[in-house]
């Protein structure tokens, strides 16, 4: 199963995965539309590491996610190797933040949680923060 | 030709034996896994009872499984009580007398409710425990616009009762000896806030106080005072469903003795889930942690095992994420040692730093808490506190806080070199 793979040593420090996972999932065709003036929702976040060091983090789908082993709604599953969520199911307890190792799941705007479904759902076809990434920092491998 | 096929019971319909199901057909795709249930229904999230009262979900969306996971992965199910094991035959009995022959047998029975005697309570014509998804369909079927709801326990399942039956209610109390609600998990000051929020949605505490007797629609306090309902719901306790192994020898504490691979001390006897006590990872000794995450990790690691595997689950924390109308409390490991503390707007975060090591953590608050897993993993992945900045991840959790080595080790797709 491919994944998302992040390399410290590239990262800039941009955001540019940031903008394009909040627009990727906005589900509009207008990034101007899809950003300007609202609160981003990104389900990648860039962190300082200190050092000059910075990298970006979203969900690791791990091969024993214990989000999907504590998710109380069954709105948190595990298939094909990706851990994904259907908001219909979630019931916004926070279990999974609580869980999360990577801190990799956090709320939305409705209440419920939102985390990187790998742009499976939203027809990007491929993670659209690697698809954005200028220096090779986010890559998609086996 | 000689039958190699092998027969696994498992006894329990809920979350720790669906995961053991799924921990054999990890590796063993065509023996016979039994399922031995007593609650008449199909696996469910046993927590969403009280969303489903509050109108949050429905019966369709509680499986635990979609429909046909269990006939495509070749499980069986017998609608029955287990009522013994036989460890020299080899065979678990069923109420009705019939008897199942197995090569190894899980017992994940989960707990029951425990009622301690109370005078007049036989009188008392409407009352409900408040654990099964037939004890929420029958309150839900009780209540009516005017109803006076009385629920005896102001822990996590009496406070997620009260949340899911307010609105459809005239009046709900509840009452407790302890003197705070939460009282396991949460300590004064957390507490009260907790409370503070039930009460601004309409819920009333009687607490440091109990009913000693009921006549029919009344409850006699220790206080003296008397409260009117019309429905009573009890939810004082929990008991680990032990007896099966209990009565085959095998030992018990409060929860069925298991090991770090869920074997009980009988041979060919595992169990996992609410029904057993393992080592709480966080230092709190060995005792009954029934969550569901406890109980999915237990049944694989159980599952795995009867097949022949060498699983292994040793990082048991007591955890817990509850809110109540829009106030969250994430919690988790042991209370013990060192306080920290760090508040910000209508926050509060505590932790508890013991030989180096972060123990336990309380956070409440109108927050979102982004990252409240790093502190969970620092305790159930034994994270020694000198390798990262402890100061700044107390305001903000994150994975820079950790060293590049602990990075590039431990999480999966990651590279600093
Ligand atoms: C209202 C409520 C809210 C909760 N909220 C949370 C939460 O937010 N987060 C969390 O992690 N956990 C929560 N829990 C706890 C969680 O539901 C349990 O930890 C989990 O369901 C345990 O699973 P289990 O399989 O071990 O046991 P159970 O789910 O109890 O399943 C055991 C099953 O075995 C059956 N059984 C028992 N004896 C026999 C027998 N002899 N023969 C046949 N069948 C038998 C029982 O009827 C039952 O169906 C909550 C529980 C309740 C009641």
């Amino acid at each position: 199963m491919k994944r998302v793979v992040v390399n410290e040593k590239w990262c800039l420090g941009c955001h540019l995965c940031e903008y394009n996972c909040a627009f990727a999932n906005s589900g509009l065709k207008d990034m101007a539309k899809a950003l300007k003036g609202k609160p981003l929702f990104p389900r990648i976040r860039v962190l300082d590491g200190g050092d000059g060091i910075t990298f970006a983090v979203s969900c690791r789908h791990c091969t024993d996610p214990i989000c999907v082993r504590s998710c109380i709604s069954g709105a948190l599953a595990f298939r094909d190797g990706a851990v994904t969520i259907d908001k219909e199911r979630c019931v916004g307890c926070f279990t999974c933040i609580l869980v999360c190792p990577y801190g990799a799941i956090s709320r939305d705007a409705d209440g419920a949680v939102q985390k990187c479904e790998l742009c499976l759902k939203n027809g990007t076809g491929a993670p659209a923060c690697v698809r954005g990434c200028p220096n090779g920092a986010l890559t998609y491998e086996e | 030709m000689l039958d190699m096929k092998k027969t696994y019971v498992i006894i329990g319909g809920g979350v720790a034996a669906v995961g053991c199901a799924e921990g054999i057909r990890t590796t063993d795709k065509s023996s016979r896994v039994v399922i031995i249930a007593d609650e008449g229904r199909a696996p469910y999230f046993r927590p969403l009872i009280s969303y489903y009262l509050e109108g949050k979900t429905d019966l369709d969306r509680m499986r635990y499984r979609p429909e046909g996971f269990y006939s495509e992965n070749g499980i069986e199910f017998i609608n029955g009580k287990a009522t013994a094991i036989d460890v020299k035959a080899h065979t678990v009995t069923l109420d009705g007398g019939r008897k199942i022959k197995y090569d190894a047998v899980c017992v994940a029975a989960g707990s029951s409710p425990f009622v301690p005697p109370m005078e007049g309570l036989d009188k008392v014509e409407k009352k409900f425990g408040f654990m099964t998804e037939d004890d929420a369909l029958s309150l839900g079927d009780a209540l009516f616009p005017d109803c006076r709801v009385l629920i005896v326990g102001a822990g996590l399942i009496g406070l997620k009762c009260a949340e899911g039956i307010v609105s459809r209610c005239g009046s709900v109390t509840v009452c407790d000896l302890a003197p705070r609600v939460l009282s396991s998990i949460l300590d004064g000051e957390a507490a009260s806030l907790m409370q503070a929020r039930l009460e601004e949605h309409g819920i009333k505490f009687l607490l440091s106080d109990t009913a000693a007797s009921f006549g029919p629609h009344t409850a006699f306090m220790k206080s003296g005072k008397t409260v009117d309902f019309d429905v009573l719901v009890l939810a004082v306790g929990v008991r680990a469903n032990v007896s099966l192994v209990k009565d085959a020898g095998g030992s018990v504490g409060r929860g069925i003795t298991v090991d770090c691979r869920m074997k009980t001390s009988l041979p060919d006897v595992y169990a996992a889930g609410d029904c057993t006590e393992t080592e709480d990872a966080s230092g709190g000794g060995v005792r009954v942690m029934a969550i569901m995450p406890n109980a999915a990790f237990g049944g694989r690691c159980a599952g795995a095992n009867m097949a022949g595997g060498d699983a292994v689950f040793d990082c048991a924390i007591p955890m817990n994420a509850i809110g109540f109308f829009g106030l969250h409390a994430l919690t988790a490991g042991t209370y013990e040692g060192e306080l920290h503390e760090a508040r910000g707007d209508g926050t509060l975060r505590r932790f508890y730093v013991k030989d180096g090591y972060l123990s336990g953590f309380m956070l409440i608050g109108d927050d979102e808490f982004t990252g409240a897993g790093i502190y969970t993993s620092l305790i159930r992945n034994r994270i020694p506190l000198d390798t990262l900045d402890f100061e700044t991840l107390m305001q903000a959790p994150s994975v820079a806080s950790f060293s590049p080595g602990y990075r590039s080790l431990n999480i999966e797709g990651w590279k600093n070199a």
